[in-house]
């Protein structure tokens, strides 16, 4: 396939591999920020063949596992009533609240769909115009503006049936949050996708402030191991600024979809599960589309809960330990039964070690 | 084909409730299409049971029920597959299948022309693959109760005299493992007319009978060790199942896995991964090393086997079941699916 055989090929990874052993004289620690990154690294074993001196971390890149556990409660409570229609994702159907996960409270008889695109949910809308219709609308950058043009369309078809419940989080906040926690991070794989929409300008100030390299990097073997490639010579020479790995996407500039997204959001200060509030971490709906948010639709934003899982995903998720030093790892938490949202997604850390690497 | 009495179809436009209330109107849809369709003899018609002749001293059972949604999906129904996934089933005991027995549940609603679209499915289907349909029964549910219609099918199949036992327990260390096709089309064509997840592409599901493969296997008296169809959680899951049950290790080399460019294309953009991809004409076929290659060759010469191929081999159990050798030549543990895959968001 193009634009994926290449990346994939075996002989040019271990090419990019040995390079990295070439240029590498002491010991880095790189965080690669993306879930989807992490999982390609776990599936083709990519830290198993770089250097030892390299050290992988992974990253708090996994929308599905940063999204706090009350709007989950608030999602399965809005599912739960009737004449609604909750719409979501594949992947936030099993990811576990304060008690049970939607799919439980679809067994339950609430009405949850699990769509492709937040426009399905608004073609759902428009055909049960006596239901509520909510679109459960997590993700980052990339996701945010597909949500936003489903309200720009259910406001240009007049639908008052329609909302979303707004989980999205930006991903540049939380470099700096991990940086500014005194990280032992060296240096940053940054999610190439994301930048696609946001472009790479943000990071600029990230890296120069904390004098750590930033390879925006996409997110197959030959991408992976040539953005730490890139990152190792800043660091080896000394330097420390933003480059992109992953140009065939990627350009410094925002990409045409922030338009739509910044027409529909603005930044806000948003809790990320694990990892507590991060400033300017999120968007929210712009005050003019506040009619289309469906915590205040449904009067269930004054809903909070403490976890009290034990489960350590919040180190994960800010690199502190691998999945395995978890003790829960494989024990109590496994797919099936999931003590935190990591262990759910595909994009999770803890998912991808139990799947690749579990024995 | 259809062979119905166009009247019928005209008089009764959707199934009602008392098509299976055991009365005049369930009679009439029993004589006017399913009658027909399986040019029921009068021996067997209207009695309880069928009475079959084998004169082999094994024979192999087995049942299915299938409930899939939509009922018609790009490269077939669930009618054929009704018929293929119990063949299969047979096939996979090293079974030549015989007799198949059908039970219907309708949905009051359901239009007339879709179940005479299944049963004319059916009965194209069961031809093919030489089996009879000799026993069944329908019942109707309310509107609201059941997905527009559910089947069961069992089937029974004869083995040849010297067959030995197929199965894992019969799997040794150094048996070469043979995939009969590319991976993953039945679980993306279906998914791409799902309500509500359509998204376009070109893949058809792989639905075929595998009878006449493994039938030309055993014929050719190549020692087959074990078979196990592809179906639900994928090439992934059905590996783990033998090498769990046989006590031994798998390991496959991905880049031989044949895996469609539509199909690749559709798993990334959903963050699946291909080998959890459900199947529904697809084997892996696990022999002696040294019979492998005419295995293949034997097996290519079947259309819908036609891109059969040697992905890994028997080993000794490690640290799973089954590992994979990636491109970058590491390993890693190919486990089984916990329970759907789910679309991913990023």
């Amino acid at each position: 396939m193009k634009y994926i055989d290449e990346y994939r090929d075996g002989k040019l990874a271990l090419k990019y591999a040995e390079s990295i052993s070439d240029a590498v004289s002491r010991q880095w620690n790189i965080m690669e920020v993306c879930g989807g990154q992490t999982n390609c690294i776990v599936k083709y074993g990519l830290d198993e063949i770089l250097p030892s001196e390299i050290t992988l971390i992974h990253g708090p890149g996994c929308p599905v596992c940063v999204t706090p556990v009350e709007i989950i409660d608030q999602a399965i409570t809005i599912a739960l009533l009737p004449d609604v229609i909750l719409c979501s994702f594949g992947d936030m159907l099993r990811v576990p609240g304060s008690s049970g996960d939607l799919l439980s409270a679809k067994a339950e008889g609430g009405d949850v769909r699990m769509v492709y695109s937040p426009l399905d949910a608004v073609s759902i809308a428009e055909k049960n115009p006596h239901r509520e219709v909510v679109f459960f609308a997590v993700g980052f950058e990339t996701t945010a503006p597909v949500t936003a043009a489903a309200v720009r369309r259910a406001e240009v078809a007049g639908l008052r049936n329609f909302s979303i419940l707004v989980a999205h989080v930006r991903v540049p906040p939380a470099i700096t949050g991990i940086l500014s926690s005194g990280s032992n991070i060296h240096g940053f794989l940054a999610a190439g996708h994301v930048c696609a929409v946001a472009g790479y300008m943000e990071y600029e100030p990230v890296s120069q402030e904390f004098k750590v390299p930033i390879v925006v990097t996409g997110f197959e073997p030959v991408d992976i191991l040539q953005g730490i490639l890139m990152v190792v010579r800043q660091l080896e020479s000394g330097a420390f600024r933003v480059e992109n790995q992953y140009s065939r996407v990627v350009n410094r500039q925002r990409g045409g979809a922030w338009e739509l997204l910044d027409s529909v959001y603005e930044v806000v200060d948003r809790k990320w599960r694990g990892l507590g509030v991060i400033p300017r971490g999120g968007f929210d709906l712009r005050s003019e589309y506040k009619k289309y948010d469906a915590s205040v639709r449904f009067k269930v934003s004054s809903l909070a809960v403490e976890e009290e899982t034990g489960c350590r995903s919040g180190d994960v998720l800010r690199g502190l330990i691998r999945p395995k030093e978890c003790e829960k790892f494989a024990v109590e938490c496994t797919p099936e039964h999931p003590l935190g949202a990591p262990m759910v997604s595909s994009e999770g850390a803890c998912a991808a070690y139990f799947r690749y690497r579990r024995r | 084909m259809s062979v119905v009495c166009p009247s019928f179809i005209s008089r009764y436009p959707v199934v009602t409730m008392a098509h299976g209330g055991g009365g005049r109107l369930m009679n009439q849809l029993l004589d006017e299409m399913i009658h027909v369709a399986f040019r029921t003899t009068e021996d067997s018609e209207r009695h309880d049971g069928a009475v079959l002749e084998t004169a082999q001293e094994r024979i192999a059972f087995t049942t299915d029920s299938y409930v899939i949604t939509p009922l018609f999906f790009p490269g077939g129904d669930i009618g054929e597959l009704s018929i293929y996934g119990t063949v299969n089933d047979l096939a996979m005991c090293g079974a030549m299948p015989r007799w198949i027995s059908l039970g219907f549940i309708l949905e009051e609603g359901l239009p007339m022309l879709d179940l005479q679209r299944v049963v004319d499915s059916i009965a194209r289907a069961a031809e093919r693959c030489g089996v009879q349909v000799v026993t069944g029964d329908t019942k109707v549910v309310e509107r609201g109760k059941a997905d527009g219609l559910y089947i069961n099918t069992s089937g029974i199949g004869v083995l040849r005299n010297n067959t030995p036992f197929i199965g894992p327990a019969s799997i040794k260390e150094g048996d070469a493992v043979i995939l009969s096709g590319d991976v993953g089309r039945h679980g993306m064509a279906v998914m791409s007319v799902r309500e509500g997840l359509s998204f376009s592409t070109t893949v058809e599901s792989d639905l075929a009978p595998l009878s006449g493969p493994v039938d030309s296997l055993i014929g050719h008296g190549l020692p087959v060790h074990c078979m196990r169809d592809l179906t639900r959680g994928g090439l992934a899951s059905s590996l783990n199942e033998i090498a769990s049950a046989a006590g031994l290790g798998i390991n496959l080399c991905e880049s031989k896995i044949p895996v469609q460019e539509e199909v690749l294309g559709a798993c990334e953009v959903l963050g699946f991964d291909p080998l959890y991809v459900a199947n529904e004409g697809r084997m892996v076929l696990i022999l002696p090393r040294e019979a492998g290659e005419e295995a293949v060759s034997l097996m290519r010469s079947f259309k819908m086997c036609e891109n059969a191929a040697l992905i890994g081999s028997v080993v000794p159990s490690g640290i799973a079941p089954v590992t994979v050798k990636t491109s970058v030549g590491t390993s890693r543990v190919l486990d089984m699916i916990s329970g759907d895959q789910l679309p991913r968001i990023c």
